[in-house]
Order: structure tokens, then C-alpha cells, then sequence
């Protein structure tokens, strides 16, 4: 396992791109196939699952260095890593035990059948002949995730770079669902499987975030212009009669949607077509807030489908009768998917309309109204577009609403966890109701280093209570906190829940005097 | 009458009428290392180990009332006894202990357990209170050997240089550059930054061989260093200066590089968890050691650290001071720069 311990290590210690390919070039040249199949595997979320529950890892590691359980959470609340806090608690090993990568995950995968008393004879002499950072690897191999320090598109271009492939057949190759007993690395990543597979999605097409809109949107006629939904993007497959919808974080949810299975399955045909999964009712958006309800969960009930019904809005079609569209033009791929639309009933699904506009100013008021039916901007695309693999400027822009923003006050912090588990970065922020302070909002992100240095010193200095992860602070500190949207909410204390807040921007200029108040942040729910 | 109490000026000892490490000026300090948090301007007179003494004239100021004590001498002031034993934290550090009618009390300030082969090692002193940091008081600080250390940094010094690449490491100035001066010695050429080799100068002074090296001046250009090794302290991580570095692979030396997350936040290439605090055994060993009835837990994880040792049977309090800072500032500080 030196070899992929080297590699993690290596990731960790750098973020300059160049550095983390070289990393995963080194890795490629010392690893056996198996292992980089398992680095693949492990990285993309296809990991085996969970064999040792965490409460009893916990219970052996407190036991082994012999520290009570609230010292075992407050070692836990300071490293924000389970597998971590472990092997640092652990005392030094007395042995090495020399087995791969792979070899390890056999093991591991071993484990399932396993009684109690075997699992933990397996693990504690595991962590008996192991060093710290081969340790903590093997306590992230047991189970939950693991992040690696690069990113979906770094390590496709290290791929495709060390084996002289193209970048977009490898996103591709490595895609839909392979297992590592089935495969081998070199077949996969060059492609072998992907006809045998008729679950393969393409790889998502994103937009940037437009620049400059005067410039771009000069003839306004090259560009295909539609409402931005705020649901969950989704891929959805028929080919040869059989149904697959991919999420765009390369999930399958196919059973979360049966009103869409059960459409598409009357439609005529073979094709991938490219939408957003948005809570429909009477062909009205609802609030974000209704679709957080229906997702990630176990059973679907009836009551539940029928409070939220789910519908689809179409915008592309990626491939049409296993015919790959993806490099024919944006205007040519819409007449196509205005034709299947047009051949086949609609129920649940609709084709993303184009919207029409004479001249900018008119489009300018579009957008500003986009809120009202609960949109969250445009999307541009140029008509002569191909549909491209991730995210490339030029083609497709999305120019969203501005956010909507609230002045708040700090009241709670806590440690973040793997790179900033050194600092205080997650915030929790409150308004005015009345005389009192109300929670409204969690916020992770928005300052720079430098300031979450500087918060994290106010937090030190002023915390009120100082056990366990979180700390309450004095509430001094005023934020302008930005969000995409706002919804009724009977979870949260103050009755309502916001999309995607974020720090905008350290307020040093207010007080607490002046931050918003309830009553009137609820005015802002449409 | 209580032989310590903990003031707003700072600790203080009632029948001797002086402070230990005051950080308001006082007409008596006692002193016990030259670290900037405990050893602060504005005194009229400073009482300190031999060693301590050039290194307060060159941060304070030449023209400071101080007199120096060897280790394990004693002199009586106000009828309190009072001598002081080496703490291993860095040259000249003490823990003093105090002595007033059959009663002692050790204020240890900061201590290691480990022998950096520059201090002084610690000595245990047994007494009826003890004053403790805990600044790495969580039982996840575990330090390996300081041989261990010393190959690792030495092998990333070759493992450099076999890339092209200059090492460059990071740690506070006072102690901790000489501790990694020290450990890659022999490896490459060593450079260090002006505010290291002022305060190796007050090493020299007092005796202390440190490995051969050459002032960096960062004004000038510093293309020969390429493949050597520097040592600057924590104010200049990410600023211009360094970047001047030619082929520069930078590693952070403190105990919070043992924590992954504080690593991958610094981004440094290397992070090398070598502290001047005692780790958690340690911290338990001294304060065992001292067979101490009662501890007081001044800076660091005191509530933690002070709740656990009320859970051993050790009675132990928690005492706000204003000490601490320089191993924090190590890690939050990159950009206003340290206390150094």
C-alpha cells in the first residue's frame, strides 16, 4: 500500500495542478494494474460496503489507547476525520504488514461474512503493523468516503495525459457502472466496455457564468435562449427498452422517479436526453423546498408522490437511435428533440421552451422577473454548439438572478473538517425576531483565508462555551450572507430555509444593531 | 496566605511581591524563556537563566534591567526561595519554583521532555503545585524520536535535492529554526533569514555550537542557494521575499502538522510535526513526575486537558493567561506574521 499512501500524501501536500499529475503519473508507474483499477474505483465512489460498523472501530480504538469517550469526540471535533483520529490515537505499530492496494480490498471485502469477533482480530492486528498515514488510509478503505485531494477532471487529465488518450473518451470510458473484479484497468480506461453498457451516460455539458453579457449577446439571434431551473440535473437513457437516469454527480436515481420511468417507457425509440428533475405542480415550478422533500429516500410513498409530483423539462438530446449527436450543432439537436417530443404524449415531461426576445433590454426584464416563477436565470447557448464534455467557456452561459442577500449576525462556529479542521470555518448565523436572536442560516464558504484566520482568533478569544465541537460566540461579527432562494420550512427554528447561502461579504461596517430581522426576511418567500 | 495568585498583571507570588511572566509591566519580573508571549517589554527589572539574558537584550532592548541565574541556584527575594531547572523548551528555559515556609509551587512555563541536543534537558522538580501549558494537551499529539525526525527532514533535504529543488523550511525563529538547523546539518548548504541569525547569535554567545551557515540577504539576488536548504520563520510564508527561492519545495515544522487538515490548509509541500511543547504523554509524565497535589493549566487545551486530569485524581483548575501564542501563530498567522 506504500505506493498509494505516497500518492495520497502527495495530493494532500500541494494544490498546484502540474504537481498532482506528476503524483498520479508516479502512482501509474509504480502501481499494478489491480491497484490502479482500485484507485479508480475508490475515487469515482465504487467502493465495497461498509463491513465494520464506525461505533465498534470507535469503541476499539478508545479501548486500545485507553481515553474516555469524551476525550475520544473532543480529539475527534479537533482532526474533523474519523479514520484520522483513530491512527493518531493509536499507539506506534510493532510491525509492518507489506500487502497492495488491492490486496487490502480483498481482505476488507473478506470482512462481510465475518463475525464481530474475527472482524476486530483482522482490524486490530491491521492497525498493530501499520505506520500512521498507511493506517489512516486503511481506516478510509473500511468504509465512508474518502476525498483524495484532486478533482473529477484532474484525474481524468492525468489518465488521459499518461496514456495519450483523449480526455473526453476517458471521462467516458471510466463512467457507468464497471466493477474492479470485471475489469481491467488498461481495457477500461481504453474504452473496452463502453458498447457492452447500456446504462453509459455521456459526460454532463455545464455552463460558466456569463462574463461580459453586452458583448456576447450581440447577435441575439445566434443564441438559443431558455429559463434556468434550479432542480437536479438529469440524464435519462433508453436504450433497447431498458430505462437509466443519471443524476449529474454520475449517480443512478432512476427509482426516485418512476412518474419519468413510467413516461419515457411509452415512447417510441432509443436516445439519451439531457434535463432538469424539478417538483411540478399544474405546470407551475414549485419552491426548492418541495424537492428536498422527495429526495434520498428509502420508499417512496404514495402521500409523498402525490404532495410532490415530479416532472422533467428536456433541453437536449445526446444520442438518437445509438446515434452520437453530441458534435452536431445546438440548433440541430433542438429540432431533433422537437421532433421526438412532438411524436410522443406528454404528461409528467416538457420540452424546455425557447424564449423569443426582439432586442437585450427585453431579455434584461425577463431575467429580472425569472424569480417570480421560481427560475433562477437564463441559459444561453450558441445554436451552432456542440455538446461538450464539462465545462468550456464560450458555448453556454448561464446568467442567473442576482442572489438575494440578508445582513446576520455570527453566533456559533466550528471547526471545519479535512483541510481547514485547523480553523474555525463553519458558521451559523442569526437575525433579529424581536428582542431575541434566531438561527438562520449554516454557511461554509465566502472568506478568504485570511479572513477565516481572523474569525477564527475572534472565536478563540471569545467563545462562550468551550466543550465539544461547537463554540458559541459572542454575536458581534456581521456577515451579508447571500442566497439563491427562500422557502417555507418546518424544520428550521425560524420557519424558513435558504438555498445555497454563502458569505458574501464581511459587514466590519455594521453592528449588531443593524442586522435583518425576521419578519422581514419571510416577505422575500414567493 | 497563598504562595501564587493569578492577577491581571500576571502570576504573581505574594510573600516574594514579583511576577512570573507578566504581561503588563511589573517593578519585578521572573522570567522563564525568551519566547515573545512570556517574555514581554516594560519591566523594570528581569530576572532570568544566564542563557535567557542576551536573548531578552536583543528582542527587548539592549538597555534592560536584567540579572541572569544558573540552573539549580538558588537566591531568596522577600524571603521565597527561588531557583531555576531547566524546562528543555528552548536555551536558558526554566521552570521556577518557588519556596516559602515548608510550601513549593513549580511555574513551569513551556517544556519539552524531549533532549533536542541544543537545551538544556528537562529536569523534573517535585512540589505541592504545579503550573502547566497544554498547548498539545489532546491525546492525538504524540511525537515521534527526535532521531526519527531528524532522518525524515534530513531524507526530504536529499530527496530535494535529487528533484533540483531548494528545501525550505519554515519555523519560528527563536528555537525551532536552530532545532532544524541541527537536524539536516551536513545534508546541504544552510541559509537562514536575518531574524534567525540574530537569535543565533545569542546562541553563540552563551556557547552553543550551531551548525555552519550563511545569512540570506533577500534583497539581493538568491539564485545560488538553488539545492541548499532554508530556514525562514513564519512571517514570510507566501510573501514576495520567498518566492525569490529558486525551484523552492517549502515544509512547515510544528506540532500542528500532525493533523492532516492542518497540512492540506498550508499546503506546504512537507509538514513536519516537531514541536517545543511536550505531547500528550509527556505533559502526563511531568505533571506526574512532579507528584504535584494540585496543577494549574494556564494556556493551550486547558479545559480538556484540566478536566482530564481531574479525571486520573489529579486536582487541576484552569488559569486564563495571556501565554500561547507563538505555537498558534505558526499556524493561523502566515499573513500578519508571528509574535516572532
Amino acid at each position: 500500500m506504500r505506493a498509494f499512501a505516497t500518492l495520497v500524501h502527495a495530493l494532500d501536500s500541494t494544490n498546484k495542478t502540474t504537481q498532482k499529475m506528476e503524483a498520479v503519473h508516479h502512482f501509474f508507474k509504480e502501481a499494478d494494474d489491480k491497484d490502479k483499477l482500485w484507485f479508480l474505483a475508490l475515487f469515482s465512489g465504487r467502493r465495497p460496503k461498509r463491513a465494520v460498523s464506525t461505533t465498534l472501530l470507535r469503541e476499539w480504538a478508545k479501548k486500545i489507547s485507553q481515553i474516555p469517550e469524551w476525550l475520544f469526540l473532543e480529539s475527534y471535533s479537533s482532526v474533523g476525520d474519523l479514520g484520522e483520529t483513530i491512527s493518531l490515537l493509536l499507539p506506534e505499530p510493532q510491525g509492518y504488514l507489506d500487502f497492495s492496494l488491492a490486496e487490502w480490498m480483498d481482505k476488507i471485502n473478506a470482512l462481510a461474512i465475518y463475525s464481530d469477533e474475527e472482524k476486530k482480530e483482522f482490524i486490530l492486528h491491521a492497525w498493530n503493523n501499520l505506520p500512521h498515514q498507511e493506517r489512516f488510509i486503511f481506516n478510509k478503505l473500511l468504509g465512508g468516503s474518502f476525498r483524495l485531494g484532486i478533482s473529477t477532471k484532474g484525474l481524468i487529465n492525468a489518465i488521459s495525459s499518461y496514456y495519450n488518450l483523449e480526455a473526453s473518451a476517458v471521462s467516458h470510458s471510466i463512467m457507468g457502472e464497471w466493477t474492479v473484479e470485471n475489469s481491467n484497468f488498461e481495457q477500461l480506461i481504453h474504452g473496452e466496455y463502453i458498447d457492452s453498457n447500456l446504462s453509459k451516460p455521456y459526460p454532463f455539458c455545464l455552463a460558466y457564468p456569463i462574463e461580459d453579457v453586452e458583448a456576447t449577446l450581440e447577435n441575439l439571434a445566434d443564441w438559443q435562449i431558455e429559463y434556468k431551473w434550479d432542480g437536479i440535473r438529469g440524464q435519462v437513457i433508453k436504450r433497447n427498452d431498458e430505462i437509466f437516469i443519471w443524476s449529474r454527480g454520475e449517480e443512478l436515481v432512476t427509482e426516485q422517479f418512476p412518474e419519468i420511468v413510467d413516461e419515457i417507457k411509452s415512447w417510441e425509440g432509443n436516445f439519451v436526453l439531457d434535463g432538469e428533475i424539478l417538483a411540478i405542480n399544474n405546470g407551475g415550478i414549485l419552491n426548492f423546498t418541495a424537492l428536498q422533500k422527495r429526495l434520498n429516500r428509502k420508499v417512496l410513498s404514495k402521500k409523498i408522490m402525490e404532495e410532490v409530483p415530479i416532472g422533467m423539462f428536456l433541453y437536449d438530446i445526446l444520442e438518437f437511435n445509438h446515434q452520437d449527436l453530441r458534435n452536431e450543432p445546438m440548433s440541430l439537436r433542438r429540432e431533433i428533440l422537437e421532433n421526438l417530443v412532438a411524436e410522443n404524449s406528454l404528461q409528467n415531461l416538457k420540452i424546455s421552451s425557447v424564449i423569443q426576445v426582439e432586442n437585450l433590454e427585453e431579455l434584461k426584464e425577463i431575467r429580472e422577473q425569472a424569480r417570480d416563477i421560481n427560475s433562477e436565470g437564463l441559459m444561453l447557448k450558441h445554436k451552432n454548439s456542440i455538446y461538450h464534455v464539462g465545462r468550456k467557456k464560450g458555448d453556454w452561459w448561464k446568467w442567473k438572478i442576482d442572489p438575494l442577500t440578508i445582513d446576520a449576525v455570527l453566533i456559533y462556529a466550528q471547526k471545519g473538517s479535512g483541510r481547514r479542521s485547523s480553523q474555525y470555518t463553519d458558521y451559523t448565523f442569526a437575525v433579529r425576531d424581536g428582542e431575541n436572536l434566531v438561527t438562520i442560516a449554516k454557511a461554509y464558504s465566502g472568506l478568504t483565508d485570511k479572513e477565516i484566520q481572523e474569525v477564527s482568533r475572534f472565536v478563540n478569544k471569545n467563545a462562550v462555551e468551550k466543550f465539544g465541537p461547537v463554540r458559541t460566540v459572542k454575536p458581534e461579527l456581521v456577515f451579508e450572507i447571500a442566497f439563491e432562494g427562500i422557502g417555507w420550512s418546518t424544520r428550521h427554528k425560524a420557519g424558513v430555509a435558504l438555498r445555497f447561502p454563502r458569505i458574501l461579504r464581511w459587514r466590519k461596517d455594521k453592528t449588531v444593531a443593524e442586522i435583518d430581522d425576521l419578519e422581514e426576511v419571510k416577505k422575500l418567500i414567493r | 496566605m497563598r504562595l501564587i495568585q493569578f492577577r491581571l498583571e500576571g502570576i504573581y507570588c505574594v510573600p516574594g511581591k514579583f511576577f512570573i511572566d507578566p504581561w503588563r509591566p511589573v517593578d519585578m519580573a521572573l522570567i522563564t524563556h525568551g519566547h515573545a508571549d512570556h517574555a514581554r517589554w516594560g519591566m523594570k527589572k528581569y530576572l532570568c537563566h544566564h542563557f535567557t539574558v542576551p536573548i531578552l537584550k536583543s528582542r527587548i532592548s539592549p538597555d534592560i534591567i536584567v540579572q541572569g541565574i544558573g540552573y539549580n541556584e538558588s537566591i531568596a527575594i522577600n524571603g521565597v526561595k527561588v531557583s531555576f531547572h531547566p524546562a528543555g523548551h528552548i536555551i536558558g528555559s526554566a521552570q521556577i519554583r518557588l519556596e516559602y515556609k515548608g510550601k513549593v509551587v513549580v511555574i513551569s512555563g513551556d517544556y519539552k521532555l524531549q533532549n533536542d541536543g541544543l537545551s538544556t534537558p528537562f529536569e523534573s522538580v517535585k512540589c505541592h503545585e504545579y503550573v502547566s501549558e497544554s498547548t498539545f494537551g489532546l491525546p492525538i499529539y504524540q511525537w515521534k524520536s527526535v532521531d526519527q525526525q531528524n532522518e525524515e527532514m534530513s531524507n526530504w533535504v536529499v530527496q530535494n535535492q535529487s528533484y533540483q529543488k531548494t528545501s525550505v523550511f519554515v519555523g519560528y525563529s527563536l528555537g525551532k529554526a536552530q532545532r532544524i538547523m541541527k537536524a539536516v546539518e551536513g545534508t546541504a548548504p544552510l541559509y537562514v533569514h536575518y531574524s534567525i541569525h540574530k537569535l543565533n547569535q545569542a546562541y553563540e554567545s552563551v556557547g552553543i555550537q550551531l551548525p555552519k551557515y550563511e545569512v540570506l540577504d533577500f534583497r539581493e539576488d538568491v539564485k545560488h542557494v538553488n539545492q541548499g536548504i532554508v530556514i525562514v520563520p513564519p512571517a514570510l510564508v507566501d510573501s514576495n521575499v520567498i518566492r525569490k527561492i529558486p525551484n523552492m519545495a517549502y515544509a512547515i515544522c510544528s506540532g500542528w502538522m500532525t493533523v492532516r487538515g492542518a497540512r492540506r490548509w498550508r499546503s506546504a509541500d512537507a509538514g513536519f510535526a516537531i514541536s517545543d511543547h511536550a505531547d500528550w504523554n509527556d505533559l502526563l509524565d511531568a505533571i506526574k513526575q512532579s507528584e504535584a497535589e494540585k496543577v494549574y493549566v494556564t494556556h493551550g487545551q486547558t479545559a480538556v486537558f484540566s478536566k482530564y486530569l481531574n479525571e486520573i485524581g489529579i486536582e487541576s483548575e484552569e488559569v486564563k493567561t495571556e501565554f500561547g501564542e507563538e505555537e498558534d501563530e505558526a499556524v493561523y498567522d502566515k499573513v500578519e506574521g508571528s509574535m516572532e
